[in-house]
């Protein structure tokens, strides 16, 4: 049954088949979208024709490998942009919600916590709907009432960072509360006794002991919006954001240079993945 | 007894919740009560806006919108629950068989496919699927196949493919909760001669039901405003109900209608999560730590 328990063998056997079919069963799509990146044909199938890596350097009139794909470069590039702000907004709002709902009172204050929580259920996608509905009537009433035009309101690179941002600010509050919770506040007061005021003592003292989950917190938060496709497919315009792009070119067939980026996303992932992990082990 | 602090208003206390107010204010409340305002909305013989039910009456009306709707409920139920009879395994394996020097590598198996974009995934499904893709090109060079068939654009693969997107979100609470139960308790029920079945029934689902709501709650979640997997794998006759916003949205631009549909989802996920969370007698707050 368990490890200090004595254990049939053929439970152990059959229990290792299982985990060995549900590794198999996990990692089969990526491994097999990498090694079709580096397959010397002209559409991500088998057979197998030798190794190539076209699809990432060549610049050819049949073959336009991915360092010379203007249109997912650029796409890759708008992603980092929206990641980037998503990322600066929700750890800073992440961060005040967090020391907001551990460490203050006030009324309601559990109502507004629920009202926090609420990202975690709503679907993606309805989010997605509702801000572009609420941004579009706002767009409205600014036009109709005051004259000014407000390109914000607008589909576009601003609105998906919005849209981004809302669900991924309760994300950054609950890594951020966690760590919060540890903090021992003997210290603070001692801080405050020495004569320090409330923000010196969180400047110098709350957020030193709590940078581990901020930039833990803040790594995810750059991964989730990097990767984001249902919030997204409703706020974005022209500039569209690398997940909105695969996706279009692989709804309209598919060639390796699809693999091409699929192949850099999973390597960067996973040492990024690595490296946070290695930074959190240090840390316990 | 508890004393309760009195309030005071001070400045830390204003700079910690003015953003989160504007936050919670202006990208949640608001829009989601514009998504039900719209939904209300609708144009009278005239072209002129007045507030009306239609939106919501051509939903019940409408055979293909009602059903798409319970179909797309009902297979997130079933999606959740496969989920977790896959994972349940993985996780108790993880937690309470294997070796301990293992257990973080496994763990962290378990973890990287997840920090792939869920696009990539998929794709990768698709390769390994259709007709000309990878299986279909071992299965036929071995001789079991005579013509390749196509395995994508089902409910089967679509299924499959929503329980592997959604996976995660099981298995890490799963774990969790399964690190924090203590092996004497397996020990002493082996001792007293419980079987594997009991042990499992009566002592490891009643610990991990913390972790089996909120993982089931993610999933289901997930899986039932999931846009990609069903409109990627699940082909034309798939029909799920996110696809039904996103045609209204942005191939019929009827936002009204969209609105409704909407809604409607909204609802529907917020009362299974609410019926899963009284069931199990468990809380929002509580669940999501």
């Amino acid at each position: 049954m368990i490890r200090s328990l004595p254990n049939s063998r053929r439970y152990l056997y059959s229990y290792k088949l299982y985990i060995g079919l549900y590794f198999a069963f996990l990692f089969a799509p990526l491994l097999v979208t990498c090694v079709l990146a580096f397959n010397d044909s002209q559409f991500p199938y088998l057979p197998w024709n030798g190794f190539t890596l076209e699809w990432f350097t060549a610049d050819l009139p049949e073959r336009v490998g991915l360092f010379h794909d203007r249109m997912n470069l650029e796409s890759i590039w708008v992603s980092a942009q929206v990641a980037f702000f998503v990322t600066i907004l929700s750890v800073t709002v992440g961060t005040c919600a967090a020391f907001l709902f551990e460490q203050e009172e006030f009324p309601f204050k559990s109502a507004l916590y629920f009202l926090m929580l609420s990202p975690l259920v709503i679907p993606g996608v309805i989010l997605g709907i509702s801000i572009l509905l609420f941004s579009n009537t706002l767009g409205m009433f600014f036009e109709t009432h005051l004259g000014i035009d407000v390109p914000l309101f607008r589909p576009g690179f601003w609105l998906v960072v919005l849209g981004q941002f809302s669900f991924i600010a309760t994300l950054v509050t609950l890594v951020v509360s966690a760590r919060l919770r540890k903090f021992d506040r003997t210290l603070e007061e001692a801080a405050l006794n020495l004569g320090a005021n409330r923000f010196e003592v969180i400047w110098h003292i709350t957020l030193k002991f709590l940078r581990p989950a901020i930039v833990g917190a803040a790594a995810v938060a750059f991964l989730m919006s990097f990767e984001n496709f249902n919030t997204t497919l409703f706020l974005v315009s022209s500039d569209t954001t690398l997940p909105i792009n695969l996706y279009l070119q692989v709804r309209d067939g598919s060639t390796p240079v699809i693999n091409a980026i699929s192949f850099l996303l999973i390597v960067g992932t996973s040492l990024a993945a690595a490296v946070n992990l290695y930074f959190s082990r240090k840390q316990d | 007894m508890t004393m309760k602090r009195r309030f005071h208003i001070t400045l830390p206390l204003i700079c910690f919740l003015t953003p989160v107010l504007l936050w919670l204010v202006l990208l949640i409340v608001l829009p989601h009560v514009d998504l039900l305002r719209m939904s209300l909305r609708a144009e009278d013989d005239y072209g002129n806006a007045i507030w009306s039910f239609s939106n919501y009456m051509a939903f019940f009306q409408e055979p293909i919108y009602w059903l798409t709707f319970v179909r797309t409920a009902v297979y997130s139920i079933m999606v959740t629950v496969m989920t977790f009879i896959v994972a349940m395994p993985v996780a108790f394996y993880i937690t309470k068989v294997v070796a301990p020097r293992f257990q973080g590598f496994l763990m962290m198996l378990l973890l990287m496919p997840f920090w792939v974009s869920e696009l990539v995934r998929v794709y990768g499904w698709m390769i390994l699927l259709r007709e000309s893709g990878v299986i279909n090109h071992f299965l036929t060079r071995m001789g079991i196949l005579n013509q390749p068939i196509e395995m994508l654009y089902n409910d089967v693969t679509m299924v499959m493919g929503l329980v592997y997107t959604s996976m995660l979100f099981m298995a890490v609470p799963l774990v969790s909760v399964l690190e924090s139960l203590d092996d004497s308790l397996i020990e002493a029920a082996c001792d007293l001669g419980a079987n594997m079945g009991t042990i499992f029934f009566r002592i490891v689902i009643p610990h991990a039901m913390p972790g089996i709501v909120s993982g089931s709650i993610v999933v289901f979640m997930l899986t039932l405003g999931n846009y990609l997997t069903p409109n990627m794998i699940g082909g034309k006759n798939a029909l799920w109900f996110t696809e039904q916003i996103y045609n209204q949205f942005i191939a019929s631009f009827n936002w009204n209608q969209g609105s409704a549909f909407g809604f409607l989802l909204l609802v529907l996920s917020s009362l299974v999560i609410w019926a899963g969370l009284k069931l199990t007698r468990q809380k929002l707050s509580r669940v999501v730590q």
